[in-house]
């Protein structure tokens, strides 16, 4: 073995030649292309903080103004006329979003417990891709499917055709939140209360979900925020109404509508509540994504 | 004097407020293998590290005193020159993954933006192939994946990527901790004979391995240099304690 | 083994029962859209996504003004977008790993994503819209202000996110070890983001950018705000156009006839179909990325 490496470098060696790199001068401007490259992309990141800061700046500044007590409690006045609120608005915003939430999250927690239990079978693997596909759908088809459904069986645009659109948005965010959390479940736990002769599905409602309770938790919080400022899959669903209604058979406003519709109109008065709605819905969505992360953060089970 | 390749004086390393290595001063000699040893944590791997100045890719880290690569500060050159005078070899082996063979060898070159001919190339994979006495395995797979190849032939490869180079001097950080019996040995055997073309430092944990293919020996222990000298003196008659406490197996 | 109570058996009934719920959903958003569209598929057949012509009183209906204008809309964002996302990606995983202003930069992306669609829409429409009008107004062409353009960077900046967080991911997924060895040869940062990240996730990247690209095409209120709601073939990516989504957000309640909700709708089903497709792609991709490392 020895003497063949040595052969082999004595032979190649004869043809050895020097590069001549420490004369190079291209090292100062690889240099100055790392820095060059390191400088662009900080102005790359702050650029887009910067953006943000202004959106958002712009949105607190028009929109702060605009609420007040009456806009919180009137309902919208006719064009020209000073004042007016959103009330029902958001009464319906909060009307659909718990609809949702109903219809939603004891389907999507089942689908969670289904991918974790099989984790491997044909169905699982169906089911995963479904979830993938629902995620990335565009929500105005969601709100087409569920107008064919749900509006044109009722025969009128309603409040539950709405909360069933944004019921299907949630789907897929609440129950990947729940495979992803319960796989982190150790076995350890299961067995342990197998041990005691506790049945398995007793075992999984009330020792491994409430273990993965935050995780849980938190999905259903990302996904209200998902769906807080939807538009499109209410359009041909709540439809919107300019009157105060809790009636879920009936058309029902929300606040993204409220904007699209008061955004679009030529009143000054009306682009103001739009502003105003866009700024608390903005802040709607900011607070349930902070909450989403306190809670993922502090009860973060630790196995 | 002019034999001394480096010349480390008065060196000490932080993590942070925490001292690493205190006061080293090395000198080393061409084309020998010098050893680093001692128990765990005791700095050895800052001390290479330091010695190319890959510790600047790990934050809040500082030194002080100098390290002279033949009359040069390293710490008065840009860290790119530095690196590519003075090569590396890692515990785990790490050929490029997105490379073929013969891309891993040249990625020196390729990487610093040294624009070669095909056939200065060619030249420049064989002969660091064959120093590595990779080229007869891999001669007629060139073009194939590195991450194929067995592990010990990957950290053949590792050698050869940094040899491409021609480095002043090879670092070699524990190069056969993750490889078995058989390519430990053959590896060992190829630093034996690379150090009549490139001076070489290898940090080890394994006594027989320091033992068997270094010239020099340092020992280290919690920061200091306790022991420099010749392989076999440090061995059979070490001057200080701790050095025969260490090679008697009492820090395990 | 474990036995089966019949507690067990409800449990793993209704489990099941909700898999199968899902299939079922989806399975049935497909033979809706196939079933509502039919009368405009059997009418126009293929002629709808190659006609120009979108008139709804003459009952023709051609989809492919909306077809450029989605694609010119979402390929221009997407444009756009990613060296802005990649930027994003290399800051938070290459050069501020993690402190202060990692923070900063990353709850501004999270916080990006979730500002609603029509949000942007309406500081699309009072802020940037009379930004670009003035811009047209300065070169000398015919000043909508509204149109693909505008609409274009609206979605940019919506899509940013998207791109930014998976090409982070599989930036923080290449080998520190391999970056150390390219390091230990002599080369600067970005020549190891250039030479040996960037082709080490590349795929990655590109499934990020993939599935930006399928949130753009599906994306309706911003775009129906800002893109001015034409149904004529865009000429210049100045025009006012519309996307597939926007015309069925503009039009859908309007739509009287069946043949008119119909034509809508098999907008809807392609758009379905093209999105699932582009989606399912990014995310095997994304798998296989994974599993590679």
């Amino acid at each position: 073995m020895n003497n063949e490496i040595n052969n082999n470098i004595e032979v190649i060696s004869n043809q050895n030649f020097d590069v001549d790199y420490f004369k190079e001068k291209k090292i100062n401007f690889r240099i100055f292309k790392d820095k060059f490259f390191k400088y662009s992309t900080i102005a790359g990141a702050l650029f887009i903080s910067l953006l943000l800061a202004y959106i958002l700046f712009y949105i607190a500044r028009q929109g702060i103004s605009s609420i007040n007590w009456n806009f919180l409690t009137e309902l919208p006045k006719p064009p020209g006329e000073i004042g007016g609120g959103v009330a029902n608005a958001i009464v319906g915003t909060l009307i659909m979003i718990l609809l949702a939430s109903i219809i939603a999250i004891p389907v999507s927690i089942a689908i969670g417990v289904y991918l974790s239990e099989d984790k491997q079978t044909k169905l699982s693997y169906w089911v995963r891709t479904g979830l993938e596909i629902l995620q990335g759908m565009p929500s105005i088809s969601i709100g087409i499917v569920v107008y064919v459904w749900v509006v044109l069986q009722m025969g009128s645009f309603s409040g539950l055709s709405g909360g069933i659109a944004l019921a299907i948005m949630m789907l897929p965010v609440i129950a990947k939140s729940t495979e992803e959390t319960l796989k982190m479940v150790p076995y350890s736990l299961k067995e342990a209360s197998m041990a005691l002769g506790v049945p398995y599905y007793k075992t999984i409602l009330k020792v491994v979900l409430p273990s993965g309770l935050s995780g849980i938790l938190t999905g259903i919080l990302i996904a209200v925020a998902r769906i807080a400022g939807e538009t499109a899959p209410l359009l041909f669903t709540s439809f919107g109404n300019p009157f105060m209604s809790a009636d879920v058979m009936k058309p029902m406003n929300s606040l993204p509508l409220v904007i699209f519709n008061y955004a679009s109109s030529p009143y000054k008065e009306w682009h103001n509540l739009a502003w105003g709605a866009s700024f608390l819905l903005v802040l709607i969505i900011l607070i349930l994504n902070i909450t989403a992360k306190i809670i993922s953060r502090k009860w973060k089970i630790k196995f | 004097m002019e034999n001394q390749v480096l010349n480390i004086e008065n060196f000490s390393f932080y993590y942070g407020d925490s001292q690493a290595l205190k006061d080293i001063n090395l000198s080393i000699n061409k084309n020998r293998v010098t050893a680093i040893m001692g128990p765990s944590g005791c700095g050895k791997t800052t001390l290479i590290r330091a010695i190319n100045r890959m510790h600047e890719l790990t934050e809040n880290t500082r030194t002080e005193g100098s390290i002279k690569l033949y009359d040069e500060n390293i710490y008065e050159l840009d860290p790119i020159i530095v690196r590519r005078r003075i090569g590396m070899v890692f515990q785990k082996p790490n050929p490029f993954p997105t490379m073929n063979i013969y891309d891993n060898v040249i990625a020196g070159y390729n990487l610093n933006g040294i624009k070669l001919k095909k056939s200065e190339k060619d030249i420049i994979v064989e002969e660091s192939l064959r120093k590595s006495a990779l080229w007869g395995e891999v001669k007629d797979n060139l073009y194939k994946k590195g991450t194929f190849l067995s592990g010990g032939q990957q950290q053949r490869l590792c050698i050869a990527r940094a040899l491409a180079m021609k480095p002043e001097i090879l670092l070699l950080d524990e190069p056969t901790s993750a490889l078995d019996p058989k390519a430990t040995a053959h590896i060992e055997e190829l630093i034996s004979e690379l150090k009549n073309y490139v001076t070489m430092l290898i940090v080890t944990h394994n006594m027989g391995q320091a033992a068997r293919i270094s010239n020099d020996a340092v020992f280290l222990y919690l920061g200091e240099l306790i022991e420099h000298g010749k392989t076999k003196k440090l061995f059979t008659t070490p001057q200080d304690k701790r050095t025969e406490e260490y090679l008697t197996g009492k820090f395990g | 083994m474990r036995k089966l109570f019949s507690g067990d058996k409800i449990y793993r009934g209704i489990l099941y029962a909700s898999a199968f719920f899902l299939i079922v959903l989806l399975f049935g958003f497909f033979i809706t859209f196939i079933f509502e569209s039919s009368e405009s598929l059997s009418k126009f057949g293929f002629g709808f996504i190659t006609g120009t012509q979108w008139d709804p009183i003459d009952s023709q209906f051609g989809a492919l003004p909306f077809l450029i204008g989605t694609l010119i809309t979402s390929f221009l964002a997407l444009i756009i977008s990613f060296p802005l996302s990649l930027m994003i990606a290399v800051f938070l995983s290459e050069y501020f790993h993690k402190g202060f202003f990692h923070n900063i930069i990353k709850t501004a992306v999270e916080l990006l994503a979730g500002i609603p669609s029509i949000v942007f829409g309406f500081w699309g429409l009072f802020v940037l819209v009379p930004v670009i009008r003035d811009f047209q107004t300065a070169i000398g062409i015919e000043a909508y202000g509204v149109g693909i353009f505008s609409s274009a960077i609206v979605l940019s900046i919506m899509i940013i996110p998207y791109t930014a967080s998976i090409s982070r991911e599989v930036i923080t997924m290449v080998p520190s070890d391999v970056k150390e060895a390219a390091y230990s040869l002599g080369a600067t940062k970005y020549e190891v983001i250039r030479r040996i990240i960037l082709p080490y996730s590349g795929s990655g990247i590109f499934a990020g950018a993939l599935l930006a690209l399928g949130r753009a095409l599906g994306e309706t209120m911003a775009v129906t705000m800002i893109i001015g709601n034409s149904n004529i073939m865009p000429t210049s990516i100045f025009s006012p156009g519309n996307t597939m989504a926007s015309v069925i957000a503009n039009e859908f309640t309007e739509a009287t006839d069946s043949t008119y909700l119909s034509a809508l709708i098999e907008i809807g089903l392609l758009l379905f179909i093209v999105t699932a497709f582009i989606n399912l792609i990014g995310k095997y991709i994304i798998k296989k990325t994974a599993r590679f490392s």
